[in-house]
């Protein structure tokens, strides 16, 4: 007869172990095997397959393409993550201005929301149509007499990244919306009237209680986004696949075509580590910054 | 008196309403532009000077998908995928949330801990042994493939978000049911689960949304076009008649619709838990 406590216990694993198992399944198991595959040569192609320690990261440090993706993906992924918290800061505090009909923001909250639930694949093919050359944004821009010919902005080696990144802050701005009007409407209304009382302005209130007010959330969105819009792979695969010229090619488009258009599944490994140790060291001020809450 | 009051609080209300209508054409024109194509003619779609609405509007290009079967299996792939991964992925997130939030137990923290990390791991990173299992399993080019590997991150926030949701439940609820000697699985069922159910709305939202969209693992998992989903069916519609463009805004409102729907009917909730889940995890 188990005692109450051990039966408890053992419940608790009844509950949890359904998940510890898919993880496991999911996720240790897949990391040593890419991990292993790295350390390999012609992982999954070749039938006798011979350990070669750190040769595949060799190859892949020594390929200019491989520096060029990790300059892109620095780009892409560091003006997303600013913009997209300029965009969501200034949403939110518009939606959260009581100068707003309630009726008005209710209704803007939602729509503002939209680009978040599109597919990539679906964002992709929208900034195509609307950039194409003969698209609605040049006529726009050439009737404003912003520009006086025909962008290619999808093919031109000067504009393509800008493009890209542009698509992808449309997309990405909605999750720090929702988070920073909640974390906005947590704020407590005193701290305002208090300094309001000293002789605040506006903008003084802004600085020195809505920003620090909220920086945790920020620190927290911003490293998760910065995390994923890194691995950002279908928007990229969509609007440019990497190109033209390589002018486009992130990490993750790097890693895709090395596995699966030249097979070289032991230097995609190797690759898609170098992604990983970038994202598990943000992963750790992530997790340290959540639990410092 | 009067020009300081119009510059106090006229001119903020004006600003406030103008950025408020530059958010809401930087949010919705793409997605109105993207809606009215699907139901313009295509030789409509590029006329000079460029308006919103088509000058005849045409059902051709939706009227070319449903006459497709190969395009309709894309969406019956996509419902069905998304479909059984939401159910799974709530069976077991239920379980592992009221074991986080009732329960302490031994390696809970590493738990939670590899949890966390696991919803930052790059699908990419994923995806090479994903392709070496899937194929040494047997299960290249099926639905268990897809189902079986988007559990791993649909997990994740999903159990973050139902943990945090049922840590707001009193735990004298379902105490109550065992000092009366119920089990805690009576405890689950008779009283956290009806009581959860504006999370469970938000989690099955959201788990559908990624399971809805995903597209690096149905890309490489599967090849034949039986199995290929809606994102997948989008970028081959793109590659084959390139610029048939009308068409493939069909496709994009069609593929977009059950996640509109869902966001509009469970928008309250969905909101609470994104917000949740960024503002407490």
């Amino acid at each position: 007869m188990l005692s109450y406590k051990t039966r408890k216990r053992l419940v608790a694993y009844f509950y949890v172990a359904p998940a510890t198992f898919l993880f496991c399944l999911l996720m240790l198991f897949p990391m040593i095997t890419v991990l292993r595959y790295s350390l390999m040569d012609g992982a999954i192609t070749k039938k006798d397959t011979a350990f070669v320690g750190l040769q595949n990261y060799v190859t892949i440090f020594k390929d200019p393409v491989f520096w060029q993706s990790v300059g892109h993906t620095l780009y892409f992924t560091v003006m997303s993550v600013i913009f997209h918290l300029l965009i969501g800061l200034a949403f939110a505090l518009l939606l959260n201005s009581q100068r707003v009909d309630p009726l008005i923001r209710s209704i803007l909250r939602v729509l503002y929301i939209l680009p978040w639930l599109f597919t990539a694949v679906i964002i992709a093919i929208i900034w195509r149509l609307l950039l194409d050359p003969n698209g609605v944004i040049n006529s726009i821009l050439m009737t404003l007499h912003i520009i006086n010919f025909k962008v290619e902005w999808f093919s031109s080696t000067k504009t393509a990244l800008h493009a890209l990144t542009f698509a992808n802050i449309w997309a990405g701005y909605p999750l720090y919306m929702v988070s920073l009007l909640a974390g906005l409407q947590g704020i407590p209304k005193d701290l305002y009237e208090a300094a309001g009382i000293d002789g605040a302005n506006e903008f003084q209130k802004f600085r020195y209680i809505t920003i620090p007010q909220l920086m945790p959330i920020i620190i927290s969105i911003a490293l998760l986004d910065f995390i994923w819009t890194m691995q950002v792979f279908p928007l990229v695969w969509m609007t440019t696949g990497g190109g033209p010229i390589y002018s486009t090619e992130v990490l993750s488009t790097y890693t895709y075509k090395l596995a699966f258009s030249s097979y070289e599944f032991s230097r995609a490994s190797a690759s898609a580590i170098v992604i990983l140790m970038i994202s598990m060291g943000a992963t750790y001020f992530y997790i340290k910054h959540q639990k410092a809450r | 008196m009067a020009k300081r009051s119009l510059s106090r609080t006229i001119l903020p209300t004006l600003l406030t309403y103008l950025g408020l209508a530059v958010g809401l054409v930087f949010a919705g024109f793409p997605i109105l532009w993207m809606f009215f194509t699907s139901l313009k003619s295509n030789t409509e779609i590029f006329a000079l000077p460029p308006r919103l609405l088509p000058n005849d509007f045409t059902n051709v290009a939706y009227l070319s998908i449903f006459n497709d079967p190969a395009k309709v299996r894309f969406f019956l792939n996509s419902y069905l995928v998304a479909g059984v991964v939401t159910l799974l992925t709530l069976l077991i997130t239920i379980l592992t949330a009221y074991g986080f939030s009732r329960y302490s137990f031994r390696f809970k923290n590493t738990l939670n801990v590899f949890i966390i990390s696991t919803q930052t791991v790059p699908p990419i990173t994923l995806l090479i042994p994903y392709f070496g299992m899937v194929v040494a399993f047997g299960i290249f080019n099926t639905y268990f493939a897809l189902i079986l590997t988007y559990m791993v991150f649909t997990l994740p926030y999903a159990i973050l978000l139902m943990t945090g949701y049922l840590n707001t439940l009193p735990r004298e609820l379902d105490e109550a049911v065992l000092v009366d000697g119920g089990s805690s699985w009576t405890a689950l069922w008779r009283v956290i689960i009806p009581l959860s159910v504006p999370g469970i709305v938000a989690t099955a939202v959201y788990t559908f949304l990624l399971a809805w969209n995903e597209f690096l693992f149905a890309l490489t998992l599967t090849k034949s076009m039986d199995m290929r989903t809606v994102p997948i069916g989008i970028e081959l519609l793109m590659g084959q008649h390139a610029f048939e463009w009308n068409e493939m805004m069909a496709m994009s409102v069609l593929g977009s619709l059950p996640l509109l729907l869902l966001y509009l009917i469970a928008q309250r909730y969905f909101l609470a838990g994104m917000a949740a889940g960024s503002v407490k995890s």
